[in-house]
């Protein structure tokens, strides 16, 4: 137990445990992805009110809640590299940002186009997307401030107190549908009592949020393992990797 | 000569802050300048019918109010970072979260408190109605101090970076926002004649919160700019 907790502060180890982790979940991921969104896209019914814009839902339902959740991934990073000044933390933190900035602007960009249709309007100042706007602001704010360090050390650190800070939005994103019953509505699967969307869409859907999740952790892996190579890149184990791709 | 304890400690950081600012009156004015002008340019931008003012002047006021307190945050803790005095209050055996917190108290008392006093002159420039007045004034004094605590966190982060000005505005305006609705709504709810009350006692809610944990945030952001 002590030697893996170890071993997760070592970057040669990390960046080579997450090299033979994506070997396996980026093919993943991408069957998931594809099966997903043509299941979802091709052999579902239409919805009897909305027709077939509400297809749309198979892609800005899974990236807002891999949004959501990514926030919490770099929040928790963000602690543990507080308290117990773990660097590797810091790289997560580092490596989630993007990601999670680039799904919570999916999760907009389609929510505005699958609003034109069915809303009559591309953007509504109602209380879930504002606050998901905001989410995107949170992101972009640690983004910024990270490269606005130029101790990478302290650039960690910092961006760790903003996300931390940052984490008092998430609930409220969350319940914001249910505290300002507006436009939005609220979401149509629960864990207790009965969904109120049926089965037949249920399923892709539930597939396409869990391809999403994958997705997430593949663009996590690679971007700390990007991170790892320019942060060590002084030093032996990256020297060693360079020669060989560079022999290869 | 033993050291003083914590009240008087904080009481003295508070004094010395509050005296800094008295010795050149000039930054207590500036915020306040600085209000008065941007609430000038609203009429100029919107046009002068009083009824359309004041339908927006909740709005207007809030947010003039907000971004005066965000031009004034860049600069709590900058003096003291560039002479040293922070290095100073980081050895104290005083916890630096106290010593944080006078130093945002001390930045309120000089910004937004001020600011609140003399808001209902512009709120009546903006024709807001006499009975609004009060909740302008309360909901300004709870927000304010709250953006104030906000601000400082940003402020501790940027302290120690060269171009921090920009960069403050993107951080903080997210957090800024919950207050700037709940602040606005109180005015709006008075002017509409339904009791404000519940949007108030938010804001407090919000202030309670921020007293409690901002300056361990602030605390910890000092510490890591220091150490940067």
């Amino acid at each position: 137990m002590w030697t893996f907790f170890h071993k997760l502060g070592s970057p040669p180890w990390l960046y080579a445990i997450a090299g033979a982790i994506l070997r396996w979940l980026v093919p993943i991921t991408l069957i998931a992805l594809i099966s997903g969104t043509v299941w979802g896209l091709l052999f579902t019914s239409p919805d009897f009110r909305q027709g077939n814009s509400y297809r749309i839902i198979y892609i800005h339902v899974p990236a807002a809640v891999v949004a959501l959740a990514g926030y919490y991934v770099m929040a928790i990073a963000g602690a543990i590299s507080l308290i117990w000044r773990m660097k590797m933390a810091d790289v997560v933190m580092k490596a989630a940002a993007p990601v999670g900035a680039a799904l919570t602007f999916i999760a907009l960009l389609t929510g505005a186009i699958w609003g034109k249709p069915t809303w009559g309007t591309w953007w509504v100042w109602d209380a879930r997307i504002t606050s998901m706007l905001i989410l995107l602001f949170l992101y972009l704010g640690v983004v910024a401030l990270y490269e606005s360090f130029d101790n990478k050390e302290a650039a960690g650190k910092a961006c760790a107190v903003l996300s931390l800070v940052g984490m008092v939005n998430i609930p409220i994103v969350y319940k914001s549908v249910d505290w300002w019953y507006s436009l939005h509505q609220p979401a149509s699967i629960k864990f207790t009592g009965e969904s109120t969307i049926d089965s037949s869409m249920l399923y892709p859907l539930l597939l396409m949020i869990a391809a999403f999740y994958a997705l997430f952790t593949c663009c996590l892996l690679m971007n700390m393992r990007a991170e790892l190579l320019q942060r060590e890149s002084r030093t032996q184990w990256v020297k060693r990797i360079a020669d060989e791709k560079g022999r290869g | 000569m033993s050291p003083p304890h914590t009240g008087q400690f904080f009481a003295r950081v508070l004094c010395r802050q509050l005296l800094l600012v008295m010795r050149r009156p000039i930054e207590m004015g500036n915020p306040l300048l600085f209000f008065a002008m941007v609430i000038v340019l609203f009429p100029l931008g919107l046009g002068p019918a009083p009824d359309k003012l004041a339908n927006f002047a909740p709005g207007l006021l809030w947010i003039t109010a907000l971004l005066s307190n965000l031009l004034t945050s860049d600069a709590v803790f900058r003096s003291d970072f560039d002479d040293g005095s922070l290095e100073q209050l980081m050895l104290a055996p005083q916890p630096l979260f106290l010593s944080s917190l006078s130093y945002i108290l001390a930045h309120w008392l000089t910004t937004g408190f001020l600011l609140a006093l003399v808001s209902p002159v512009f709120a009546l420039m903006l024709n807001l109605p006499i009975s609004a007045l009060g909740t302008l004034i309360l909901s300004l004094l709870l927000g304010t101090a709250v953006l104030s605590l906000l601000g400082g966190i940003g402020a501790a982060l940027t302290v120690g970076l060269k171009r921090g000005g920009m960069l403050i505005s993107l951080l903080i305006l997210p957090f800024y926002m919950p207050v700037l609705i709940f602040g606005a709504a109180a005015v709006q709810a008075a002017v509409t004649g339904t009791p404000p009350g519940p949007y108030l006692a938010i804001l407090g809610a919000m202030l309670s919160l921020a007293i409690a944990l901002a300056p361990l945030a602030i605390a910890t952001g000092l510490r890591i700019s220091l150490d940067a």
